[in-house]
């Protein structure tokens, strides 16, 4: 499989000086993957997501995103934001069609890839609706929704499901990979969450240190999957040694017995 | 504030009641002459004058004449002090680069512009219109301004993520529509003041509803005054409760 998203060498600093957010990032994704980027809180793993989105150039090094379709209305990445960021102004359906905007389709055309996001998502009953008369749950959806709509070939999530209560998050997990299973877009995904990581992705990078640099980079195995099993439960183990920084093998024992 | 809920409904009729009130107190100060005579027209003189001012044709051609410059006036102060107002808040240097020019002009009230408008354009309704347009033009400069300020900056970065990039982009996918509560805002306290300015833009002879204001006192025709005071205060109610119809069909999402 080709590899869509390659990172090299990559490193931001705050300042343009030695004050590096992450520095010596490598990293590289293959087509139809699922990756989760793990790390503490401000380590700078949405900062990365943005540099790779293309959103914030980096201070040193290479990103390379390959397109493998040019499609009309269709977008290279797309992000989905942690905390929704919908546009309060502009109603369900129309937030949705903010990235097929200036891509020259026809209203009708936009209006017809919308209500597939929004179908695809669950949401087609609330698409003349305000993001004011949703919930937190159902806003994170039209979130989602429109970011598939431009049919990115490659999906960034930034903790799109951190800010919600736990049975919303657990039911939106779940519906996320039931829509990755449909498209299997390629995946980046945000987030501190261990369990969150080894529930929905195929690898977990780790992201830690200061700067940041990648501390680990695990295959999780089939699914589904189940975050109590003991494969899983070592697995977790040895991804919470990598995060503090105690990159020994031998550790995962250890944090699994702690579990049980 | 006391907690008693006021209805619609009770709201206006409690507001006619103190209307009627205010006209019942003022009937009664000049009907048992609680104020010198001659000082005060009676709410009862006033339909006699008013009759008179249309029958003479006086009533509808000075709203008209009126209309003219507060509609251009309006519109021009409006839309200039709405656009600098939107790019002295959205770029810094601008806004760096005339904050003093600002400060040294702000504070110098419409009337004073009178001369100037007379020197530069005459006594005519371009006069009017630009003694107006300054007046109206501050309000919704500073409107505009404190709206951009408070836009939140994360909607700038998800326009960005789908594609709108640039300062066109910005203005029309987040700008404008995140600052239109505050552009409105502005535009209807600009729609009252406009009106205030039209007497101020009127004093030395444009025609219009504040010249015939101060033709009828300076002939102490305190009821004809009356009338206009009057038909100023309707004028307004209706540019406003119009203006109210449509900021609420724009902002049907603030809900």
């Amino acid at each position: 499989m080709t590899s869509l998203v390659h990172v090299e060498d990559a490193g931001l600093s705050h300042d343009g000086g030695e004050n590096f957010i992450f520095r010596h990032v490598d990293l590289s994704i293959r087509q139809g993957e699922f990756v989760a980027v793990l790390g503490p809180s401000g380590v700078g793993k949405s900062t990365l997501l943005r540099v790779i989105m293309g959103l914030v150039p980096p201070t040193e090094g290479q990103i390379a995103l390959t397109t493998t379709t040019e499609h009309k209305g269709n977008r290279q990445a797309a992000l989905v934001f942690q905390d929704a960021r919908l546009m309060p102004w502009r109603t369900v359906r129309t937030n949705v069609e903010l990235g097929l905007e200036g891509l020259g389709l026809s209203r009708a055309e936009r209006h017809d890839r919308a209500a597939q996001a929004l179908q695809l998502v669950g949401l087609s009953a609330e698409a003349d609706r305000w993001p004011r008369q949703l919930s937190g749950g159902q806003r994170q959806r039209v979130g989602v929704a429109r970011a598939l709509t431009v049919n990115p070939d490659l999906l960034l999530m930034d903790e799109p499901f951190g800010a919600l209560d736990a049975i919303t998050r657990s039911s939106l997990q779940t519906e996320l990979l039931g829509i990755w299973e449909k498209t299997r877009k390629t995946v980046l995904f945000v987030t501190h969450d261990i369990d969150e990581a080894l529930l929905l992705a195929d690898r977990v990078i780790v992201l830690a240190g200061k700067p940041a640099r990648v501390q680990g980079d695990l295959q999780v195995g089939k699914r589904p999957r189940d975050p109590s099993t003991p494969a899983l439960r070592a697995l977790a183990g040895r991804l919470r040694s990598l995060i503090a920084g105690e990159d020994d093998p031998g550790d995962s024992a250890y944090w699994q017995a702690a579990e049980i | 504030m006391i907690g008693l809920h006021v209805g619609t409904k009770s709201r206006l009729g409690l507001g006619s009641l103190g209307l009627l009130t205010l006209v019942g107190l003022w009937q009664c100060a000049v009907q048992f002459h609680l104020v010198p005579p001659g000082l005060l027209p009676a709410p009862t003189e006033l339909w006699p004058a008013f009759v008179s001012e249309v029958s003479g044709g006086f009533w509808l051609q000075s709203i008209e004449d009126s209309l003219v410059h507060y509609c251009a006036g309006l519109l021009i102060g409006s839309l200039l002090g709405a656009a600098a107002g939107l790019l002295c808040g959205s770029v810094p240097l601008v806004d760096a680069f005339t904050g003093g020019i600002v400060r040294l002009l702000r504070p110098i009230p419409g009337l004073a512009w009178v001369p100037f408008a007379i020197l530069w354009f005459g006594l005519n309704n371009v006069g009017a219109t630009f003694v107006i347009a300054i007046s109206v033009f501050w309000i919704n400069f500073y409107a505009a301004y404190g709206a951009v300020k408070s836009v939140d900056r994360e909607l700038y970065e998800v326009a960005a993520a789908f594609g709108h990039r640039g300062l066109l982009a910005q203005l029309r996918y987040v700008t404008l529509p995140a600052a239109s509560p505050g552009l409105l805002a502005g535009l209807r306290t600009g729609l009252g003041q406009g009106w205030m300015s039209v007497v101020a833009a009127e004093l030395f002879g444009v025609p219009g509803v504040g010249a015939r204001m101060m033709q009828a006192s300076s002939l102490l025709a305190t009821d004809v005054v009356v009338v206009y005071m009057i038909t100023m205060a309707g004028l307004y109610a209706l540019t406003d409760f119009l203006f109210g119809l449509v900021r609420d069909r724009l902002l049907r999402w603030q809900g």
